[in-house]
């Protein structure tokens, strides 16, 4: 059953009440690889990346038409839980969101919630999680100390260790650098191409530059419409839009 | 280029800012004088009174025999009523309306009821108890009608001030808890609950001082002027310190209104505790982020 896609979506389309927000959007999303989303403000981006896990669900009156597969799976079907998809489809989002909590309850948070109760386990998973964020040796001797106090840099990995510890399939990222300093950017992007070996990363972002750092793949949305699909390589050096020309060469946006 | 300053104006502007300051503290001035001649007038009358007897007594026939402890345990059981009521359907209905409710017509309709619902005089919520507990319910003029009387006057304050609190619950900590897989009700019990608490335990505790000091409803539900038991049931006859206050200034003899005055000390101590604790609670909790 296992193919090389883990989403494919085909003919897509969303409405915000009456705006429409997606246009026939089409694409399949490779297993273990990276996939950049870039596009200017409002052109539907984050709208698309939050419909993978139905976050977008939370926005009163959004509508919806055509699929969405998930391991060819049907996301939009009667049977399939938006709880359960939600814990194969991680999301760490643009300000680092940490709970008010250790770092340690932060951690934990995902496995409690889905009926991990013992101590023992708890504890692997939080060190597991942390190592796989690379922020480990950072917190280990403060695990019981208040997520807040943490830079923002450090947040956004803590958050990105509270998506690990649910072990999702895909991780889907959204600008998760935009409020954070360049080395912690950097760090963050260092990572993510980490992450990658063992997880299906979906970013979306504002900077060129850091899609074409670190995706494997790079799609180009204008005016909610999927315009350019293709490797980064590609799309960066020879995009073939004209309209994906124009962005990336810095001609608007 | 320069314009040409009009002194004379900014003059006339400076002054007018100064009277302005002079306006709002006489404004505060004022208030702040009648508070302290009403804190002077009861202590210098009540505070011969007021002894360890006093705490104790039922109320008497004679002066140096009146005592309080039949109403001030009379509001304590009632509170003890009122509390748990007021506090579990307020709060589940400000959870309601915040989390689950879509934005509609229908939950704008219930939203500007309970807002007007707050703003209803104590003595509708006396009539509608006296209907509804007294009668329909048959509890009569009992510690239970009284209680409940008093749950649906807070209820509305306590809904409005959990909504505040759980609306001031960032919505990104929804979302990261929602986008790991959480049903709504594990959000609201893990996330949104503790980190709104403190507000609601603040606004609740306010609304539940005003119950302690309501006199108008109680009457109309019947608590009654002068008893000599404590209420060992919730069908008990009771009274409370309000009402034992007020028909203690109702007595003809002077010294009676020193006996009441004794008596308001008590419940502006106990006011004063309640709002204490509830800016105690402010202060700890004082939001982290």
């Amino acid at each position: 059953m296992t193919t090389n896609n883990v989403f494919k979506i085909e003919d897509f389309n969303l409405w915000y009440g009456s705006t429409q927000a997606l246009y026939q959007v089409g694409m399949e999303i490779p297993r273990n690889e990276i996939t950049a989303v870039i596009g200017p403000s409002g052109c539907g981006k984050s709208t698309l990346l939050k419909t993978l896990n139905r976050m977008i669900e939370t926005v009163p009156s959004v509508r919806t038409s055509g699929t969405i597969e998930y391991n060819n799976q049907d996301i939009f079907s009667k049977k399939q839980l938006v709880e359960e998809l939600r814990t194969h489809v991680g999301m760490v989002f643009q300000k680092p969101n940490p709970f008010p909590k250790s770092i340690y309850e932060n951690v934990v948070y995902g496995p409690k919630i889905h009926g991990i109760k013992k101590k023992k386990i708890l504890d692997d998973i939080v060190e597991k999680s942390l190592r796989g964020a690379a922020i480990w040796d950072e917190v280990k001797d403060r695990l019981s100390q208040n997520a807040y106090g943490l830079s923002g840099g450090q947040q956004q990995r803590i958050c990105i260790a509270r998506c690990l510890a649910v072990e999702p399939d895909v991780i889907l990222m959204d600008e998760p650098t935009s409020a954070l300093d360049p080395i912690s950017t950097l760090k963050i992007e260092e990572l993510i191409k980490e992450l990658k070996k063992d997880y299906t990363i979906i970013i979306v972002t504002h900077n060129m530059q850091q899609a074409a750092r670190i995706s494997d793949k790079t799609a180009f949305m204008l005016n909610g419409e999927l315009v350019e699909f293709s490797d980064t390589n590609t799309l960066f050096s020879n995009p073939s839009d004209k309209r994906t020309e124009d962005y990336i060469s810095g001609r608007f946006g | 280029m320069h314009q040409k300053v009009d002194s004379s104006l900014i003059k006339r502007k400076v002054t007018k800012n100064r009277l302005f300051y002079f306006i709002f503290i006489l404004a505060t001035l004022i208030s702040l004088s009648f508070l302290v001649i009403l804190i002077y007038r009861i202590l210098s009358q009540g505070i011969g009174y007021l002894n360890i007897d006093f705490l104790r007594n039922f109320p008497a026939p004679y002066i140096d025999k009146a005592g309080i402890f039949a109403g001030l345990m009379g509001s304590i059981f009632m509170i003890a009523i009122t509390a748990p009521v007021s506090i579990i359907l307020g709060v589940s209905t400000a959870l309601y309306l915040e989390e689950y409710a879509k934005d509609n017509k229908f939950t704008r309709f219930i939203q500007v009821n309970v807002q007007n619902l707050a703003g209803v005089p104590s003595i509708v919520f006396g009539l509608l108890g006296l209907t509804f507990f007294v009668y329909i319910m048959g509890f009569g003029y009992t510690l239970i009608s009284g209680a409940l009387t008093m749950s649906l006057l807070v209820l509305p304050v306590i809904v409005v001030a959990s909504q505040e609190a759980i609306r001031s619950v960032p919505q990104e900590l929804r979302e990261a808890s929602i986008g790991m897989g959480a049903t709504r009700w594990q959000t609201i019990w893990r996330i949104v609950l503790p980190t709104s608490i403190p507000g609601i335990i603040t606004g609740s505790i306010l609304a539940l001082s005003r119950a302690i000091g309501e006199t108008a409803p109680l009457i109309i539900v019947g608590a009654a002027a002068a008893i000599y038991t404590i209420p060992d049931s919730f069908l008990s006859r009771y009274t409370v310190m309000p009402i034992q206050i007020y028909s203690w200034t109702a007595r003809p003899q002077e010294e009676w209104q020193y006996v009441a005055a004794a008596g308001i000390i008590v419940l502006l101590i106990i006011l004063l505790c309640m709002n204490a604790i509830a800016v105690w609670i402010r202060n700890k909790f004082q939001k982290r982020y």
